[in-house]
């Protein structure tokens, strides 16, 4: 029954975060693409909180744009408010967080797909890849349309072989009961990938209407008006709050005595569940001292009254969850809407990919976001952005582009996946980045802006502003290294004003900035610069100058890194042959087949002793002679 | 290729007069001139050329060693990278502060068997001896990590990963204020951080106090050599230092002061106590009893009994023997070029299990066999160390130096009122440094840690 239909250059399998990044770059990079989807309702769907951005997360959703991706756009276009975390904290952990209108994202991710030069958006369920020489050449679906490609991107999210959990039922579903994905899970086995059963969950959703938001808190969003995007300009100004409340004594006994109905409890569960995203029974065990719990209220978009009720992850069955709303003040009479529930979901084991995202299995054949073990859709994004620009470039005939773990928390994120591999759902924290004094959210655009254009995805007038706005931040810090400050009457006093001690000679403006109380505009009030500086220039100004101490101190270990991640390692290196090793080591090096000696070093089992031995045969050119 | 400044003490511990400190690497000869001074600066000296003068403890202000130093640039030197040899006296805590002073300027302390590692990447030695090289990196390693295994029953360790431990509840807990701004988590304050870090640098400091005193230092088995006036300890101790530090005579009594040495025998490393048995004529059991002795003995690991075979055996050479009953001992009959009067059965009797070894010191006789028989009871298990962590002793000096200077630099990024994320980077750091200590620094116990201590999700 199968016909051939199309030919494209690249395939993306999955229009959730991130295949809309994989199709879109691929596309935008010039490649004929394909983004097939099991619903086209549901392009860009958020299955859990309608949130984007955070610590880390918020961090990715700006390299993406850096690098010419779209999350940062479309939520800018479609927030209903947006908040900048940890501004009383250092600038490497600011972190802006948007609450989505779930549906307005979704349909402006449509549009933006559909007006796309290069992009067909089609609805279909992939279930087999088309093979040939070990070689992906195409995907075949459900109708039977077998449609021929270059490469192919699987970005399946948590469809395959879904499982819906809600306390003692259980069914085979995707996420909010839409279809699973399950002949492809069994296909890729065949294939002979590793693959993990994981496990997530969502909480109930309610009606506004029936919320007694006067016994709960208000969350506003900033005054300020923000963006992810550096390209945005126009802000959306009529935001909507969010709420907190909290659980108590009440709903604490009321979970405590139905446990015994929760799966989690009753065995019914299979799948690893991420431990930053515990279900509320998991965190009452857990943490049983803890009087309460706090609960957020989001809702989920203008045109709607259904709310998000975060921090009540569950996967108890549904009467308990009507009784636990109950329990929480403002939530006594809320109307549940939708239940919450856990999935279970087959995601393939990481490490069996190279660091451009694509398979070591099957050539030509890419995997992006939760299918790859991670969690969220940020992580989705940054992921399914490299998966589309790899399988371009790969069309293209070109290296690959990686990002290292100095260079952004995309590399971060996938490094930590290809080398280490992941026991749960893996989730970005800030605290996985050794650098991350220099992954800003400041400055992700100095980071990766040049990247993304040489690759085709930052238009030239766009790189053309970012290169203007770098050359007046060095033009700055260059006259601020040199100007100097006088301890005149009037400079003692406008220190004095800052708190900041008088000066008892001379000293550069630069040296000055570096005082934690003086903000750039003291400095401007001294020595104003000719023409006024834009914000985001004044901004950097201010954090590259007034933390150069331990920018540096952290250059320097990149530096080191560097090093060792320039020492390549031939792919066919066969470990099982180099006397000396560990044991351990080999079997791991041998799994993971890492490309440098820096990768190789983090390569969990893997020690020092091992890596000089790796570096001894590389540098005696004996490496060659037991290559396979 | 192009690698950092690696330093180590080069010569055996405790072997010589001399020891020497080595630097290798592009900052070698500026780190050394760093604490040096004499009547030209290193870096102005000629390549392969030694100069006399005296190291400064910058911080102190003062000089600490007489020193000689050569200096011998690249490429012509053992790991064809720039090396200085900073030659000072050889007793133990000589050596160890050279070394201190040179790593707090920023050196790091090699890895076992860097030296020739190096040597061996810049090509200095020829591609043949790689499988050797590597074995002995292995070799090195796994000793030390047996020794790291050790120690982890050892007091120092527990210390270490109880200190790790509030540093890491620290560090989750500031992570926790960045990963999770909304969490209802208690804000870790500046104050609050300092009281913490405050905590962790008095234990460290207090750590190093008993370094100082000697008592991690101590850098090998405590080995007393025990007997009556005039039998041949002071001897016994040259011989086996190979070099004459005490001071023999006839007239029994010469020694009046315990005097330690520190030696190196077949790999074993000894701290030799020369007791001062004698006043006049009395011995040291005959003054404090034979219970009160047999505690002083027990604290050492080894005791060497010497017994003049020349002589038959004395009242008090009985109560040598009572005082070391039970504990590891080695019986050396001395004089052995003489006649023997001693009766060996009652000797041997005497002497339990433990091995006899005749001599004759003054003919340097039976040594090698008394060397083997240390060497023997050691590697045997023959000898139950009191305190196994001498290995990697300097090693752990060094590093609780670090962690101390990473301490200090967050309690000074606090004083500035810099960023809580920024002042973390230095408590890392020093977590990571105490990790070294006890092998252990996967970071991933930080992401454990996080969520174990705070309940978060969504
Ligand atoms: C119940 C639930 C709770 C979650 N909770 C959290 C949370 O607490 N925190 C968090 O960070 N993240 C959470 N997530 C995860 C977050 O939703 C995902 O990480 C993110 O959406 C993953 O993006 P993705 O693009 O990888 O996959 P998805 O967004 O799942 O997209 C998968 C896409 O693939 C398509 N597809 C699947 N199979 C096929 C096929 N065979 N052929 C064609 N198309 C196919 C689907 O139609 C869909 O478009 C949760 C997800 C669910 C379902
Ligand atoms: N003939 C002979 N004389 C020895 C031998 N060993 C040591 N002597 C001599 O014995 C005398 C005492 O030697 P020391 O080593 O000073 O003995 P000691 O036990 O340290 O003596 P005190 O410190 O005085 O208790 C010296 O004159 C040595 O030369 C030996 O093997 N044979
Ligand atoms: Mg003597």
């Amino acid at each position: 029954m199968g016909y051939k239909a199309d030919t494209f250059d690249v395939i993306v399998v999955g229009a959730g975060h991130a295949g809309v990044e994989a199709a879109l770059a691929s596309a935008r990079m010039g490649a004929k693409t394909l983004c097939l989807t099991l619903n086209l309702d549901t392009v860009a769907y958020m299955p859990c909180n309608p949130s984007v951005g955070g610590p880390a997360k918020g961090i990715v959703v700006r390299e993406v744009d850096a690098l010419g991706g779209e999350m940062a756009r479309n939520i800018d276009k479609t927030h209903i408010q947006m908040r900048m975390l940890n501004t009383g904290k250092g600038p490497a952990v600011r972190a802006l967080r948007a609450q989505a209108d779930k549906y307005l994202y979704q349909h402006e991710m449509k549009k933006t797909m559909e007006n796309t030069e290069n992009l067909t958006l089609r609805q279909g369920m992939v279930e087999r890849l088309i093979i040939e020489d070990g070689e992906c050449r195409g995907v075949i679906t459900k109708t039977g349309a077998e449609y021929a490609a270059k490469a192919v991107v699987l970005t399946t999210g948590t469809y395959l072989r879904g499982k819906i959990i809600i306390g003692e039922l259980a069914y085979e579903s995707g996420p909010n009961n839409m279809a699973p994905s399950i002949n492809l899970s069994y296909h890729l086995q065949e294939l002979g990938f590793d693959m993990v059963r994981f496990k997530t969950g969502t909480p109930p959703r309610v009606n506004s209407k029936t919320i007694d938001y006067s016994k709960t808190e208000i969350q506003p969003g900033d005054d300020v008006p923000r963006a992810f995007s550096y390209e945005t300009t126009e802000f959306i100004t009529d935001q909507l709050p969010c709420w907190l409340t909290y659980t108590g004594e009440e709903t604490h006994q009321l979970i405590n005595g139905n446990l015994h109905r929760s799966p989690m409890y009753s065995g019914m569960i299979e799948g690893t569940g991420p431990r930053y995203c515990p279900s509320i029974e998991d965190k009452i065990v857990r943490f049983n001292d803890k009087p309460r719990h706090q609960i957020f209220l989001e809702p989920e978009g203008r045109n709607t009254e259904e709310v998000y009720v975060q921090g009540l992850s569950t996967s108890l069955p549904e009467d308990v969850q009507k009784r636990i709303l109950a329990t929480i003040p403002g939530l006594e009479k809320a109307e549940l809407m939708r239940a919450g529930y856990a999935i279970e979901y087959d995601a393939i084991v990481p490490t069996q990919l190279w660091p451009s995202l694509e398979t070591k299995r099957v050539n030509g054949l890419f995997t992006a976001g939760q299918l790859n073990g991670t969690s969220g859709y940020e992580e989705a994004a940054g992921q399914g952005l490299m998966a589309g620009i790899n399988a371009a470039l790969k069309v293209q005939d070109k290296e690959p582009l990686v990002l290292d773990r100095s260079e952004a928390y995309i590399g971060v994120l996938i490094d930590d996946l290809i080398t280490k591999g992941t026991n749960e759902p893996y989730r970005l924290l800030t605290s996985r980045a050794e650098y991350r004094l220099l992954l800003r959210h400041d400055n992700a655009d100095l980071r990766l802006t040049k990247k993304g254009h040489e690759i085709g995805l930052i238009p030239q007038d766009r790189y053309e502003r970012f290169e203007e706005k770098k050359a007046l931040i060095a033009q700055e810090i260059d006259r601020l290294e040199h100007v100097s400050i006088k301890p005149s009457e009037i400079v003692q006093q406008v220190l004095a004003e800052s708190q900041s001690t008088p000066l008892k000679e001379p000293m550069s403006a630069a040296n000055l900035l570096k005082r934690p109380e003086i903000t750039y505009p003291v400095i401007h009030k001294l020595v104003p610069a000719e023409t006024a500086l834009p914000e985001t220039v004044m901004e950097q100004v201010e954090i590259q100058v007034k933390y150069a101490g331990y920018i540096d101190k952290q250059l320097a270990q990149v530096e080191k890194m560097r090093k060792m991640e320039n020492k390549k390692l031939p792919v066919d290196l066969d470990y099982m042959a180099i006397n000396g090793l560990a044991t351990e080591a080999k079997q791991k090096l041998h799994e993971v087949r890492p490309l440098s000696v820096g990768q190789a070093s983090r390569v969990s089992g893997v020690n020092p002793a091992d890596i000089s031995i790796l570096l001894i045969y590389l540098e005696q050119g004996k490496l060659a002679k037991i290559a396979r | 290729m192009e690698f950092d400044t690696i330093t180590a003490i080069s010569t055996p511990m405790g072997e010589g007069a001399i020891a020497i400190v080595r630097l290798s690497g592009p900052d070698a000869v500026s780190i050394a001139d760093k604490v040096y001074s004499g009547t030209k600066r290193l870096s102005e000296v000629d390549t392969h050329t030694i100069h006399y003068g005296k190291l400064i403890d910058p911080k102190l202000d003062q000089a600490v060693e007489e020193v000689m130093i050569s200096v011998m640039r690249a490429p012509r030197t053992f790991t064809r990278e720039d090396v200085v040899e900073i030659n000072c006296h050889g007793g133990l805590v000589s050596v160890n502060r050279v070394l201190q002073l040179i790593l707090q300027q920023g050196a790091r302390l090699a890895e076992p068997g860097e030296f020739t590692k190096r040597a061996f990447l810049n090509g200095r030695i020829d591609l043949s001896q790689a499988e050797a090289v590597m074995d002995l990196i292995r070799a090195k390693t796994d000793r030390a990590m047996n020794v790291a295994l050790n120690q982890m029953e050892g007091r120092l360790s527990s210390l270490v990963m109880r200190l790790r431990q509030t540093l890491l509840e620290t560090i989750a807990h500031v992570e926790v204020n960045i990963d999770y701004p909304e969490y209802d988590a208690e804000e870790m304050t500046h104050a609050l951080l300092n009281n913490n870090l405050l905590t962790v640098k008095k234990e460290v400091e207090s750590i190093l106090q008993t370094a100082s005193q000697g008592k991690i230092l101590r850098e090998g088995l405590s080995t007393a050599i025990i007997g009556r006036p005039n039998v041949g300890k002071s001897s016994l101790m040259n011989a086996l230092v190979h070099e004459n530090k005490a001071i023999v005579t006839d007239i029994a009594g010469t020694t009046r002061d315990v005097i330690e040495e520190y030696v190196n025998v077949r790999g074993v490393p000894l701290r030799l106590v020369d007791t001062a048995g004698i006043r006049e004529t009395e011995d040291i059991v005959e003054k404090i009893g034979v219970e009160k002795s047999r505690k002083v003995l027990k604290e050492a690991d080894l005791i060497l009994l010497v017994i003049n075979g020349n002589e038959v055996l004395s009242h008090e050479d009985e109560n040598l023997f009572r005082a070391a009953e039970g504990l590891d001992k080695i019986v050396i009959i001395n004089k052995t070029d003489l006649e023997m009067k001693v009766d060996m059965d009652r000797v041997k009797k005497l002497a339990e299990n433990s091995p006899v070894i005749a001599t004759s010191l003054v003919k340097e006789e039976g040594i090698d066999e008394l060397e083997q028989a240390i060497a023997n009871l050691f590697f045997a298990g023959g000898i139950e160390a009191q305190d196994l962590t001498y290995v990697s002793n300097s090693r752990h000096i060094a590093l609780l130096q670090q962690t101390i200077h990473h301490i200090d630099e967050a309690l000074g990024g606090i004083e500035a009122d810099l960023p809580i994320d920024m002042v973390q980077i230095d408590i890392t750091r020093a977590w990571e440094i105490l990790g070294e200590i006890v092998g252990d620094t996967v970071s991933e116990s930080l992401i454990d840690q996080l969520f174990s201590q705070f309940c978060l999700g969504k």
